[in-house]
């Protein structure tokens, strides 16, 4: 019975984990262009011409 | 060079200002700001490197990203002068224009229906993780914790992921209605209210996993049909626009500035360029030209602009720049009187009730009844309440209309997938139900059963040097039926010419040597008797006719397939043109179809209305401006990509191809889907009657429940799929050659 007060909570915690991070690839916008980033992966360099050493301002507004 | 809206480019080509490129981009913080083009052009990977790299060469710009989903590219720019995006893509061989910021927003109904899903998923994963322990003989206090962490996540996953269900039920039964969700939020609740009672009561069924898993399954169905619709709802708002978004205003101090259409004002003189659509109604003052009036009434063949005439919004300047005095603001213009006929159309339609509705309008009486009998009866037979409850809840959790509240979402997403795939965007769910009942199918003429692109040919066979001379004379001006010109004389050797000038107007005046040679309207070019009386353009040698070409409207490619096609379909079909008479009737000879010419768009509408009152469900095709009261009016609308802004929205299905056999395409679809959907309910009847019977009979445990639901799940999915497995091809009498044969001026 005491090997529940671990498991369970484990077995829970990493489906959360899972849950928390799809949540968190859903709001940075990771799934906005997929077919892009299955083209992007055989890029060389880095993923794409930030002409400035600033960081931009993420794209507004075209989310899918 | 661009792949997709085909036909769009030839007449809208007309470039795009730096002040509209100002007016739509928006301020993201100090001095930067973004600008969201539509490229329909970018197809593959090498595609966003050229383009990125393009952009990002240009001075001011900060940031280029483009999306291959989507087809569009998003640039941050400094400086008070945006940077020459459309010119840099048009270098490198991509077509791109202004992205409309209306169509622009983020979805959030998807986000939400992805955070349901995931939430949903994690907890049925979890939850179905203890039920197998507890169904592989897990006992007392075990069991009793297992439910016991079930219910705790059950809980929260209903109040969050049952929402999209329960707000729509409780919308329906507040206006008295039912729909699919009602017994679907009947079923998930009282699964989940009878498991709570059993475990506080040490029970041994808890039916936690059955009522997340149903919640999971239906969301993969509703985040399905929604990113479908989605996708095609985007590719329709990517497409170019093509009413006018603003207009060089000519002020009375001499300064000129760029207005949006919605701050025009009648008396405001605007200078409309060649290539520009008229932003408001109008009238000339000053300039010489040709207008296309395609768009705005059907006509096919150009018209001329002098002083004095009153122009439409949504004319196209073909030829010569144009001063005009406007006459209406953009509320009061053509435009706003289509939007108000438009209003009017959708007022006298009744509301569609979808099959899944009236489907549950069936079924939950059925089995709420059946679930009171099983109690009353159980009652009856043993006096145990208790026990009378729990089968009645059994029944109600086994019936659970998982099957039923996948058969129509699945076989949509996969004919959505399948329309996709052949150019075909359907933007509303229910006009594939609309379209399966189609039994009239009316076609606007301009633009759309022809290609929208004029084509001339000779009135009388003449030499072949008179033929090469006027594509030679042609090839110097951009006017469509030049430009129809030059294309005839491509094989042959270049004519040399001393010197060409274009009258607006009028046509084209070349010299060589002693001889002057005109190319343009009859009156102009030649004395009026030597011309023959249907001639379009004459070329003539110092007063004398050459040669004589007439104007052919051009099929679009596939019309004598698709009427073919719609015929042995069963449809009838007619042609509602805004054109000519003789237009119209030729194009409806060749095609062997019946016709209406010189209708109004008030005249489309009542025409529609008039089938509509036989009772016959009908399908218009049209593109114009003058066709969107008619598409609004209709059961079922479509329009080609190229079509005038207003038709695109008002249509519920867009074809992006060139090709008309997109509408018999999309009929034998429809028809497919209906057919399956009726499959997939007899499927989940079939279901139901034998799980009923058990449930009664109270042999129900909570693993049968879970592997007969998944069961009967995964029988309508794969069911969905067989959708389109065999390719389309079109119907027997056209393979066989059946159809009329194809008139020889014609090119296949």
């Amino acid at each position: 019975m005491i090997d529940f007060f671990f498991l369970v909570p484990i077995a829970i915690g990493m489906g959360l984990a899972g849950l928390a991070s799809f949540m968190w690839t859903l709001k940075s916008g990771q799934y906005d262009d997929l077919e892009g980033a299955a083209q992007r992966i055989l890029f060389e360099g880095h993923e794409g011409p930030v002409v400035e050493e600033k960081r931009p301002a993420p794209p507004t507004g075209i989310r899918t | 060079m661009s792949c997709c809206a085909p036909g769009a480019e030839c007449l809208a080509d007309a470039g795009t200002s730096n002040e509209e490129l100002l007016l739509a981009s928006r301020t993201l913080r100090d001095g930067l700001r973004q600008t969201d083009l539509s490229v329909p052009g970018i197809h593959c990977g090498a595609c966003l490197q050229r383009i990125e790299a393009a952009l990002g060469r240009l001075d001011g710009v900060a940031f280029a990203r483009a999306n291959l989903s989507t087809r569009r590219v998003s640039v941050q720019w400094h400086g008070g002068r945006p940077p020459p995006l459309i010119a840099a893509l048009k270098q490198i061989g991509y077509q791109a224009h202004l992205h409309d910021a209306a169509a622009d927003r983020s979805d959030p109904e998807l986000t939400r229906l992805l955070l349901a899903l995931a939430v949903a998923g994690f907890a049925s994963s979890n939850i179905m993780l203890l039920s197998a322990s507890v169904w592989s003989g897990a006992e007392a206090q075990t069991r009793d914790l297992f439910h016991w962490i079930s219910a705790a996540i059950a809980l929260p996953t209903l109040a969050y992921s049952g929402q999209v269900f329960f707000r729509s039920a409780s919308r329906s039964l507040r206006h008295g209605r039912t729909n699919m969700d009602v017994p679907i939020s009947i079923g998930v609740l009282l699964a989940f209210a009878l498991s709570l009672y059993e475990t506080t009561q040490h029970g041994r069924h808890a039916y936690f996993d059955a009522s997340v898993s149903l919640l999971f399954f239906l969301l993969i169905g509703r985040t399905l049909d929604h990113v479908m619709r989605a996708r095609a709802r985007q590719a329709v708002a990517g497409l170019a626009r093509l009413s006018a978004r603003g207009a060089l205003v000519a002020r009375p101090d001499g300064t000129q500035i760029y207005l949006p259409v919605d701050e025009i004002e009648p008396d405001m003189t605007i200078l409309l360029a060649a290539g520009e659509r008229v932003p408001v109604d109008c009238r000339v003052v000053k300039g010489r030209s040709e207008l296309d009036r395609s768009l705005v009434s059907g006509e096919s063949a150009p018209q001329l602009a002098v002083e004095g005439t009153a122009l439409q919004a949504g004319t196209l300047n073909l030829t010569a720049p144009l001063t005009v005095v406007a006459t209406a603001a953009a509320k009061n213009s053509f435009l706003a009187d289509m939007v108000r006929m438009m209003e009017a159309a959708e007022a006298g339609r009744s509301a569609y009730r979808r099959i899944a509705d009236r489907a549950a309008r069936l079924y939950a009486p059925v089995v709420h009844a059946t679930a009171l009998l099983a109690f009353i009866g159980w009652m009856m037979a043993t006096g145990d309440a208790h026990r009378a409850i729990t089968i009645a809840i059994a029944v109600l959790i086994i019936t659970c209309p998982c099957a039923l509240g996948l058969a129509v979402p699945m076989v949509h997403v996969v004919a959505t997938r399948r329309l996709f795939e052949a150019g075909i965007m359907i933007k509303d769910g229910s006009a594939l139900e609309r379209l399966t009942n189609v039994d009239a199918v009316v076609l606007d003429k301009t633009g759309t059963l022809t290609a929208g692109r004029p084509r001339l040919t000779l009135v009388v066979e003449t030499r072949t040097e008179a033929r090469a001379l006027a594509a030679a004379i042609a090839a110097h001006s951009r006017h469509p039926y030049s430009q129809a010109l030059a294309a005839l004389g491509e094989a042959q050797t270049p004519v040399a010419l001393d010197a060409v000038a274009e009258v607006p107007g009028a046509g084209l005046e070349a010299r060589s040597g002693e001889t002057i040679y005109r190319l343009g309207r009859p009156d102009w070019a030649a004395a009026p008797l030597s011309v023959p009386p249907n001639a379009a353009v004459v070329l003539s040698a110092n007063g004398a006719c050459l040669a004589a070409f007439r104007l052919d409207d051009q099929l679009r490619s596939g019309a004598q397939e698709a009427i073919a096609a719609l015929t042995a379909a069963g449809l009838s079909i007619e042609i509602l043109s805004g054109d000519s008479e003789a237009r119209v009737s030729d194009i409806a000879g060749r095609l062997g179809v019946r016709f209406t010419a010189n209708a109004r768009p008030a005249d489309k509408v009542a025409r529609i209305a008039a089938l509509r009152q036989t009772g016959a469900k009908v399908l218009m095709v049209g593109d114009g401006l003058n066709d969107a009261p008619a598409l609004t009016a209709a059961d079922v609308s479509m329009a080609p990509a190229s079509a005038a802004d207003i038709g695109r929205n008002a249509a519920d299905l867009v074809f992006l191809r060139e090709d008309l056999q997109a509408v018999p395409r999309a009929v034998a679809v429809a028809r497919q889907a209906a057919r399956l959907v009726r499959q997939n309910f007899g499927l989940a009847i079939a279901y139901n009657v034998v799980a009923i019977p058990v449930a009664v009979l109270g042999q129900v445990t909570p693993l049968m429940a879970a592997v007969a639901m998944s069961a009967s799940s995964l029988v309508v999915i794969a069911n969905a799929l067989r959708l389109g497995e065999r390719r389309w091809r079109p119907p027997a009498a056209v393979r066989a050659g059946l159809t009329p044969p194809l008139t020889p001026g014609l090119v296949p």
